[in-house]
């Protein structure tokens, strides 16, 4: 029975020495643990620390409500609407492509809009949701809500949406907002902007007032846990809502402008108050919906804004320049009074054309208007008169005028794409065309064409200032502002201009006038004595104004004595009709631009539109009356 | 001859109930109730899902683990081939279901229970080796020719769990049964030659792994190289423990576990949601418990009068021991993740009997360690 103990003890010794270098290696490694465990614990504590942290607390700004934007009279111009989105967040961009595969089954994204989604969600800091789709139907709603189980991440927020009520009858004015652009954040360091969900002012109003519309945002502090669901709120700090905002526009007087120009094509017109510089109407058309850019513009609809020949997109009343033609005339005419080039009595010849060397300058008039003073010519727009004029001036003191009656400049209007025309001058000709300045060309300006071009907010300007005695009234859009909306009202009205004098010598500017108002009574418009109903303008209504016909194209020597008129040509050939008028005649108080592009008649075509318009204006006197004004009940 | 006088007086049940290590079991019961409370932790203050089923199961693996310790390690030297058999037939039978089925598969169900063959092999082969050793002379224990069974016994279970594929279990029997046969006396040239053998195979292993656990190793090597991705878990984890400092963020109060940063909070990464809560000061504590059963294992091996309790006991000790350290230093990003669970701390009821199993078996060579039988071949 010794047999099974025999060489155990040797056995034994050797398990020994052996399980005690085991139980040593052990000892080892536990000692590696809590080596590690202090390494992690005590020596990079902090660091673990913050990171934690980070992980856990969410800053979530809280996008301000944007101002709301009325007219004169408090009707909605651009207002918030509810806007059910459908937000998603994931861990870091992990089972992005699974949850957006599921999310195409319930709305059917489409590849690009899947591919979008996934880049967003990898890309989001911080578990910040991502706009997988806005402005949901309740069915929609619905159908993600019984889907919910399946699409950890993804959750239903309220949101606001712009809407514009007025559609296309404001569309150049009040403009539309987007996603923020890199170009958009230059200067600005508002942190909300970073937001995915943010919208900025793209156009119009909507830009020009930007920063103040889009007010300050608040912010709150939220654990989130790993999937970015918010667990529990820690901190919030409210934010404040964008101003509204009160604009000068007119809207009633605005949709008589549109309703006016349905007949034409495409065209402009801006309606002044000569004493304050607001803006009552200003219509491009044609114009464009500002709520399929709310909405998310598709690629298609965008284009067709593009390629239109009449440029939709484009402002015409601030952003399209034409020769003015004939309604330059009282710049020309004031120049030679003040320079005095030439007194009141100053009576010049014409009899068809005038010559200079081997080049004909034509008046419009065949035969000529013999001879004339400065009111006749003005109210029969004798050319010959405005080429003497012109070169009895000269062409510095002409532009002179011209620049502080508010051509060849921005206004102070502030809407974005506002263009400067072009005055062009002695330096100017030098530096852009590069050749000096020729007598041919103070002939051209004296009548508003050749180089010279102008937008017909600028016209309407010059009529402006023409009107109200020679004050430098700058085109305003803006009525008032306010947060709460509440305090939104109207300004007391205005009688005096309270803008700086050009000063003019009042008897010259008393003869432009008198000259327009001839034009009226029995000039190259005498045919808007009378209202649009064939009945005489009431007394208190009576306007004064100035026709042009601006050349698109020059009219050859050939053309004139084939007599090809202006039907005969290619609509985009044909000339421009522009019309300039303000009223009423004894205490001027509205001043109104017309253009009709490729119109071909400035009296014809421009004139009863600038007529109705300015009647119209001057029935609803909306710079006297602020008593239409209601506040607007909250929505 | 005088087998009156050699064998010592037969031990009566009283004196086997004595010689338990209620203090082992004390230790035990201890890192248990650390489980349940870092479950309750981990469901977020409560006792369901995980932490009431922990506390019943571990009752139920007590009473497994003094029913082992009360049966004579005779019986266990007999059992020890069938078991290993029978856990290999299993083991097959798992990778056969494991193809028809999806992916790793672990388990098998036999009626109401799920089992997992795999933890049954970690046992057996503690018993083959012991057995085979025990039979076995010094002289020839030390030669080479007679290392070739043992090897054999350790490489097939070891083949058909990488198959499933688990690397976890495969790493602790590797180990497991080199540290028996580093004990019972096996040549040390052998065990370098093995070493050098094993990392000349390191490419043909490279080619067999999966893609997720070659993304593991390489995450591993470089933690940063996919932080959000492959690296997350990892980098979550000791984010939790290192923002947990000396004495953590209190009980209930981990942010990393309870806002889901940290996966697999309630199994693997239980440590770290402990330590999330407790700290620096909690984690030793946790450690030390582990070593008291550790050095409880080292001293029943060396009072054990035979040579198969020594080398079960030696067995279950170093299997102790690579659970732990296995688990304690993935979770703290010292080795790659592999799933290992920590004993009687994570949930899991496979883990916990086998755990419980192998300490009634250490017990056991305690309360019989003056029983002697022959060597048997």
């Amino acid at each position: 029975m010794m047999r099974y103990r025999k060489g155990d003890g040797e056995r034994s010794s050797l398990f020994t020495r052996r399980t005690l270098l085991l139980g040593g290696a052990q000892a080892v490694l536990m000692s590696a643990l809590a080596g590690r465990l202090y390494q992690l614990q005590v020596i990079e504590t902090q660091r673990f620390s913050t990171l934690a942290e980070e992980n856990r607390i969410n800053l979530r700004l809280l996008p301000p409500s944007r101002g709301l934007i009325f007219d004169r009279a408090g009707q909605p111009l651009a207002v918030n609407r509810n806007n059910f989105r459908a937000m998603a967040t994931s861990d870091r961009g992990r089972g992005a492509e699974l949850l957006v595969e599921r999310l195409d089954q319930i709305f059917g994204l489409g590849e690009a809009e899947k591919s979008r989604l996934v880049r967003e969600l990898r890309r989001s800091r911080n578990a910040q949701p991502v706009v997988v789709r806005e402005n949901l139907g309740w069915e929609e709603v619905a159908r993600l809500e019984f889907n919910a189980p399946d699409l950890p991440g993804v959750f239903i927020d309220l949101g606001q949406t712009r809407d514009y009520p007025e559609g296309e009858l404001m569309s150049h004015i009040v403009g539309y907002t987007g996603r923020v652009a890199d170009e958009d954040l230059a200067g600005r360091d508002d942190p909300v902007l970073q937001l995915a969900i943010m919208r900025f002012g793209k156009k119009g109003v909507e830009r020009s007032l930007e920063d103040g519309l889009r007010g300050r945002a608040g912010a709150v502090q939220v654990e989130v846990n790993a999937v970015g669901r918010v667990v529990r709120e820690l901190d919030r700090t409210e934010g404040q809502p964008g101003s509204n905002a009160l604009l000068t526009i007119d809207l009633d007087l605005q949709r008589f402008v549109a309703e006016r120009m349905k007949d034409h094509q495409s065209g402009s017109v801006v309606v002044l108050d000569v004493i304050t510089g607001d803006v009552l109407a200003m219509v491009s058309t044609p114009g464009f919906d500002p709520n399929t850019f709310a909405r998310g513009i598709t690629q298609s609809e965008w284009r067709d804004l593009l390629d239109s020949p009449e440029r939709p997109l484009h402002n015409k009343s601030i952003a399209g320049v034409y020769p003015p033609g004939s309604t330059y005339k009282m710049v020309t005419a004031l120049a030679a009074l003040e320079s005095r080039a030439i007194d009141p009595w100053t009576r010049l010849p014409c009899n068809g054309f005038l010559e200079l060397g081997n080049i004909k300058f034509h008046c419009w008039l065949k035969g000529g208007h013999g001879s004339t003073n400065v009111v006749e010519a003005i109210a029969h727009s004798c050319d010959c008169f405005f080429y003497e004029a012109a070169r009895k001036a000269g062409v510095d003191r002409i532009a002179d005028m011209a620049n502080r009656l508010g051509f060849g400049r921005q206004s102070e209007l502030g809407l974005p794409g506002e263009s400067t025309g072009i005055q062009p001058s002695r330096a100017w000709k030098q530096e852009k065309v590069g050749k000096p300045w020729q007598h041919g060309d103070t002939f051209n300006l004296g009548i508003g064409q050749g180089y010279m071009t102008a937008t017909p907010l600028q016209l309407a300007i010059m009529t402006a200032r023409l009107a109200n005695g020679g004050y430098e009234v700058q085109p305003n859009l803006l009525l008032a502002s306010a947060t709460p909306r509440e305090e939104l009202a109207p300004p007391k009205p205005r009688d005096k201009p309270t803008a700086p004098s050009l000063r003019l010598n009042p008897q010259h500017l008393a003869l432009i006038r008198e000259g327009m108002v001839q034009v009226v009574a029995a000039g190259t418009a005498n045919h808007l004595r009378v209202d649009a109903k064939g009945k005489p303008i009431e007394p208190a209504f009576r306007f004064a104004g100035k026709t042009g016909t601006a050349q698109v194209k020059r009219i050859t020597e050939r053309e004139r004595d084939m007599g090809i008129t202006q039907a005969q040509l290619p609509w985009h050939l044909r000339h421009h009709a522009l019309f300039v008028c303000f009223g009423p005649n004894d205490n001027p108080r509205y001043a109104c631009a017309v253009i009709v592009e490729h119109g071909m008649a400035g009296g014809a075509t421009a004139g009863p539109i600038g007529r109705d318009v300015l009647l119209e204006t001057m029935k609803r006197d909306p710079s006297r009356r602020t008593d239409r004004f209601r506040k607007m009940a909250s929505r | 001859m005088s087998l009156a006088l050699d064998a010592p007086a037969p031990v009566g049940f009283a004196e086997k109930i004595w010689r338990i290590n209620w203090g082992l079991v004390l230790v035990l019961t201890a890192i248990a109730a650390i489980g349940v409370v870092a479950l309750y932790s981990a469901a977020g203050g409560r006792f369901e899902p995980w932490a009431a089923r922990h506390a019943v199961r571990y009752c139920a693996a007590f009473g497994l683990m003094l029913v082992v310790a009360l049966i004579h390690p005779r019986v266990w030297l007999a059992l020890a081939w069938p078991i290993y058999v029978v856990s290999m037939l299993l083991l097959v039978a798992v990778d056969i279901v494991g193809k028809i089925g999806m992916g790793a598969q672990r388990w098998l169900v036999i009626g109401p229970m799920q089992i997992q063959p795999s933890e049954i092999a970690k046992v057996a082969v503690i018993l083959v080796l012991a057995r085979y050793y025990h039979g076995l002379r010094k002289e020839d224990a030390s030669r080479s020719l007679y290392t070739l069974p043992p090897l054999a016994v350790i490489l097939a279970p070891v083949a058909l769990v990488m198959v499933q594929p688990d690397l976890g279990t495969a790493m602790m029997v590797l180990l497991g049964g080199g540290a028996l046969l580093f004990v019972a006396g096996v040549r040390l040239w052998m065990f370098l030659a093995a070493a050098i053998t094993s990392i000349g195979c390191l490419p043909l292993a490279w080619s067999l792994m999966h893609e997720y656990q070659r993304k593991r190793v390489l995450t591993f090597l470089d933690p940063d190289r996919d932080p959000l991705g492959a690296g997350y878990h990892i980098t979550q984890s000791k984010i939790a423990i290192g923002s947990g400092g000396l004495f953590g963020k209190g009980f209930l109060k981990g942010t990393q576990s309870s806002l889901n940063f940290l996966p697999e909070k309630q199994t693997d990464f239980i440590f770290t949601t402990f330590v999330e809560e407790w700290g620096m000061a909690g984690a030793l504590v946790l450690l030390a418990l582990f070593a008291l059963v550790l050095v409880w294992g080292f001293s029943i091996a060396f009072r054990s009068q035979h040579h198969f309790g020594r080398l079960v006991a030696l067995g279950v000790t170093a299997m102790m021991f690579l659970y732990v350290f296995i688990n304690t230093a993935m979770v703290m990003g010292l080795l790659p993740v592999v799933g290992v669970p920590l004993p009687l701390v994570s949930n899991g009821g496979t883990a916990m009997v086998t755990v419980m199993f192998a300490c009634g078996l250490l017990i056991g060579v305690n309360v019989y360690r003056d029983a002697q039988f022959p060597r048997t071949r």
